[in-house]
């Protein structure tokens, strides 16, 4: 989350909306590093289920996860509009499965809200705020979140 | 106008240390690892001073002296030898040799400015 | 370049002396008068001392200096180089070696060898020597330019007449240079500017030997000077300044007066000289007078020729085609950042994934003519293999160093056991891929101590077995077939199979009962716990074995064996891959997903007929494979990708051997190709994955998961009741 006293109240940033177990959630712009279209992958024995494999990215290995089931929100069902976000944080590329991508949105600081105190810790985590666009709340995604999990801290 | 300062020594270290030092100083630095190959690129840097260890391969310091200040390509350029000891005997049989000067190391960096500076007339 | 990045370069300065100092005391154990030799190590030593006193290292540069200047006195032949000098110059080596390592990592080291080598090294100097010689200090140098100067003729004027009234004194000089001077370099106007800057100046030329024009020879010193000089300076000072020109020069310096300073010195009465005629003034050295003083005022009475620099062999004059540098000394070489090799390397790799997979596709197309195609392909391929190759040798070292540390292993191990052991290297500079070189370090380390240890016998006994009493630990590398072979033999005893026996049967590591061929014997050692020593010793101590030697080797790709001869020794083979990069491997079918198992670890491949499969108990399965039952593992069941039941009852069975299992049979479905892989991470972007050491590319751009059959077969031992429990969930939605 951008810090309220370094920012400029006019400052905009700019999103991806995506939707993932049927729930809207968007990424900071310059965390997503390309949009590919879904091919199989690699699957890693031992994995958790959400950890769908690992995947060939210009001869990087970069694992796979599916967004839906790692929110519990269950498996992404296969669809041809199916795509791979490949993002990159703190030194780490991996690649988020979603449903579809759905636009680039642009909002300024002041747009983003604060987490509200949710019943799960686990989802107030792996959520850094919300945009509210239109009638519908897009999530904003906590990319470190996903990693801890990855990393088996969480599991 | 820059003065230009050929090191002769086969300690990276110590080279380095000398162009930190000599470059800082507005001296135009070049170098050489051993004797001979100081000896060898002595025409082409045409230095206005030379800066020679004495321990070296191939050719130690004493050889780099006499090549300098003998045979057909003699040439008076002031030479300042590198020295860890500070006998007397060894004073003598540098300057006996065509040295013009030495300090001994380790040495500070005023002192080597200052010395090249009594040699060179190099103005920082 | 800071100070710290010298400080790093004097430290890898001095890992490569300690290097050319290793290999000079051995070649001096070989020729002890070869004076080359001598000056080598006299040399490596003396760089050392002179870059750590550059750092104020002072107990390095105390250390080198007393190691150096009895080095000194053998390079002059006052001391000749017996057995005992020998051995203190290997030993003066390594505490010159722990000096630069405790310096450098800024750790203490205990000073008590350190102390009782340099005694011992006191010892051969003369009495009268320690005194002097061990005086040697260090001073630190100063990197802020602006600093006050250390010199006493600069500033010191100054500040003494803020404090008191100094006297000002009047020096006559009489300087009259001889030839030698001119041809030492030197040039008196840059003595006079010395003088100046101490105080107003007169100068004035005395030509009354200045030959007739014809006769002039301008190599000829001829002229002299005679200067009055008014300074507080101390008459001291004035030689100082003629230093360097003592015995070059005719020089008589006497205080003819002194006078309190004034408050605010004026230009002193300074004669100008008056005949003959001033010609020129020299401006610079009134400009370069310091403040407050008043510029002197200096003429020099003299011909034109007198200012003019003495004449000297004009550069040009020199022949211009110097030798040509490349003919001399070692080849050139050029000093690469590690991390820009490791780029190019996984660039490379990618060069070679593309390549494949381009050829892939082409063939997919299934084009009517493609016979240059292919010619074009395989020339692309060809080509890229050699980039690879090429890359490949930058990160490639010799083993020399490595080797050469071993020396120091032997030497310490044998002083520690009491028996005498020398080390023969041979192939030393076989390259191998730095990390392997550095992961090998203690591996070797541990081999070489146990060969000193267990191997080799005392003196006694080998002189009562006819061999001769110094023990001969043999190191040796060789590239063979696609491999490096890396061998440590000892001409000991040999392996005493029945002590090894009775201690694997007391430590429960095999049945009392059980027979064993001799190699199988002799491979219990590699059994984790295992330690052959019948007495802990001092040097081996418990708990490190040849089960880490083992691991460390695997975890190289590599393979490690034995082979002994009673009475004639042992010896131990690693067997390594050349690169860490890339690597052989079978690709084969896991279920049905493809992946790649090293053939380092595959000792054979069996095709199993299904009266050769035996089931024990539910679950287990032994293959006979000549008499012997060895287990099965089904890879696909161990790394949790199929049902039980559906496992295949043949398939294709992989026979390795591992520190826990001696042999184990790895079932998989197919082999298809043995190929050289390019070996991708799989932890950088995600984490380790159990029975899975890394990843690869293959020619379908898809990814293919790299075996690691030992994590195999402990998953599979370890975690034999529900092996599936959490893998379950593990189908390939999507694929």
């Amino acid at each position: 989350m951008p810090d309220p006293a370094e920012a400029l109240a006019d400052t905009q940033f700019e999103f991806i909306t995506f939707s993932a177990g049927g729930q809207s959630y968007c990424l900071e712009i310059t965390q997503i590093r390309e949009i590919r279209r879904w091919t199989p992958v690699t699957a890693l024995p031992h994995t958790p289920a959400d950890v769908l494999g690992v995947m060939n990215l210009r001869g990087a290995v970069i694992p796979i996860f599916d967004l839906s089931a790692r929110f519990g929100l269950g498996a992404t069902p296969g669809n041809e509009r199916n795509v791979v976000i490949v993002a990159a944080v703190n030194g780490t590329t991996i690649g988020l499965l979603v449903e579809s991508v759905s636009e680039i949105l642009s909002v300024e600081k002041s747009a983003i809200q604060e987490t509200p105190d949710i019943k799960s810790e686990a989802t107030k985590h792996s959520i850094r705020g919300m945009i509210s666009v239109d009638d519908t709340m897009v999530r904003v995604v906590n990319l470190d979140a996903v990693l801890e999990n990855s990393t088996g801290a969480a599991q | 106008m820059t003065t230009k300062v050929l090191a002769i020594d086969d300690s990276r270290t110590i080279r380095n240390l000398l162009r930190v030092s000599l470059e800082s100083a507005g001296f135009e630095f070049h170098s050489a690892c051993d004797g001979q190959e100081g000896v060898d690129v002595f025409p082409d840097v045409d230095p206005d001073v030379v800066i020679t260890d004495i321990n070296m391969p191939k050719m130690d310091g004493f050889g780099v002296i006499g090549s300098l200040r003998s045979g057909p390509n003699r040439t008076n350029v002031p030479i300042l030898v590198l020295t860890t000891e500070s006998s007397d005997d060894l004073k003598a049989r540098a300057r006996g040799a065509g040295a013009t000067g030495w300090i001994v190391k380790p040495f500070d960096d005023a002192s080597l400015v200052s010395v090249l500076r009594r040699l060179t007339g190099h103005v920082s | 370049m800071s100070m710290n990045s010298i400080r790093d370069t004097f430290f890898e300065e001095c890992e490569e002396l300690l290097e050319a100092l290793v290999e000079g005391l051995s070649h001096m154990e070989e020729a002890s008068d070869d004076m080359e030799v001598i000056n080598a190590v006299f040399r490596s030593v003396h760089s050392i001392k002179g870059g750590a006193g550059a750092f104020a290292l002072d107990r390095l540069v105390n250390f080198a200096h007393a190691f150096e200047t009895v080095m000194d006195k053998v390079r002059d032949r006052e001391l000749a180089v017996d057995e005992k000098l020998m051995a203190l110059f290997h030993r003066s080596g390594d505490q010159l070696s722990d000096l630069v390592a405790s310096a450098r990592d800024g750790t203490d080291l205990d000073p008590t060898a350190e102390d009782s080598i340099v005694k011992e090294l006191e010892s051969y100097l003369g009495p009268e020597a320690k005194a002097e010689e061990f005086s040697f200090s260090a001073v630190t140098l100063d990197f802020d330019g602006g600093a006050p100067i250390d010199l006493p003729d600069l500033d010191l004027a100054d500040e003494a007449s803020d404090d008191q009234q100094p006297k000002e004194n009047l020096f006559e000089v009489h300087f009259r240079p001889e030839r030698a001077l001119y041809e030492n370099g030197h040039e008196p106007l840059l003595l006079f500017d010395a003088l100046a800057e101490l105080g107003p100046l007169t100068v004035e030329a005395d030509l009354a030997r200045l030959p007739d024009f014809d006769s002039f020879d301008p190599n000829d010193a001829v002229i002299s000077w005679n200067m009055s000089l008014v300074t507080p300076e101390s008459e001291t000072t004035l030689h100082e300044i003629f230093e360097f020109v003592e015995g070059l020069c005719e020089l008589n310096i006497s205080l003819s007066s002194q006078a309190p300073c004034s408050p605010k010195p004026e230009a002193l009465p300074v004669e100008t000289a008056s005949e003959p005629e001033p010609i020129a003034e020299v401006a610079s050295v009134a400009e370069q007078q310091p403040e407050p003083k008043e510029p002197a005022e200096i003429s020099i009475a003299a011909p034109d020729i007198v200012l003019e620099k003495q004449p000297e062999a004009q550069p040009s004059a020199l022949p211009t085609a110097a030798a040509p540098k490349e003919t001399r000394g070692p080849k050139p070489t050029l000093r690469v950042d590690l991390d820009r090799v490791d780029r190019l390397i996984n660039t490379v790799g990618e060069l070679i994934i593309n390549q494949a997979m381009i050829s892939q596709r082409i063939e997919e197309l299934d084009l009517p003519t493609v016979a240059h195609l292919t010619n074009e392909l395989e020339a692309y391929k060809l080509l890229a293999r050699d980039i690879q190759e090429g890359v490949m040798a930058i990160r490639a070292q010799p083993v020399k160093p490595l080797f050469q540390r071993m020396s120091r292993i032997v030497r310490e191990a044998s002083d520690a056991t009491h028996k005498k052991a020398k080390l023969v290297t041979v192939g030393d500079s076989t390259e191998v891929d730095k990390t392997v070189i550095e992961r090998l370090a203690d591996p070797l380390t541990h081999m070489i101590r146990n060969a000193v240890d267990h191997g080799l016998e005392t003196s006694a006994i080998r002189q009562s077995a006819g061999k001769e009493p110094v023990g001969t630990i043999r190191l040796s590398a060789a590239h063979r077939s696609g491999s490096v072979f890396i061998e440590i033999s000892d001409d000991g005893a040999g392996l005493d199979r029945e002590r090894i026996l009775a201690k694997a049967i007391e430590k429960n590591l095999i049945a009392p009962d059980v027979e064993l061929s001799e190699p199988e014997i002799d491979n219990l050692l590699f059994l984790p716990g295992f330690s052959t020593a019948g007495q802990v010793s001092n040097l081996s101590g418990r708990g490190v074995g040849m089960d880490v030697v083992k691991n460390a080797v695997q975890a190289l790709g590599g393979r490690v064996s034995i082979a002994s001869t009673q009475g004639k020794g042992t010896t131990f083979t690693i067997v390594l891959p050349l690169t860490l990069a890339v690597m052989d491997g079978f690709v084969i079918s896991v279920g049905n997903q493809t992946m790649v198992i090293p053939i380092s670890s595959i000792l054979e491949t069996i095709r199993p007929n299904s009266k050769d499969i035996h089931v024990i108990g539910t679950d287990s399965q032994l293959v006979n494979v000549r008499g012997a039952y060895v287990p099965i593992v089904d890879v696909a069941h161990s790394l949790g990708l199929e049902d039980a039941k559906a496992r295949e009852t043949n398939g294709i069975l992989l026979l390795v051997s591992t520190e826990a299992q001696d042999l184990t049979a790895l079932r998989v479905s197919a082999i298809h190709d043995q190929r050289q892989v390019v070996i991708k991470s799989l932890e950088s972007n995600y984490t380790a994955i159990p029975g899975v050491s890394a990843a690869t590319i293959l020619g379908d751009g898809k990814i293919a998961l790299i075996l690691d059959p030992e994590e195999l077969i402990k998953l599979a031992h370890y975690n034999p009741l529900d092996p599936f429990a959490q893998n379950t969930k593990m189908e390939l939605r999507h694929a």
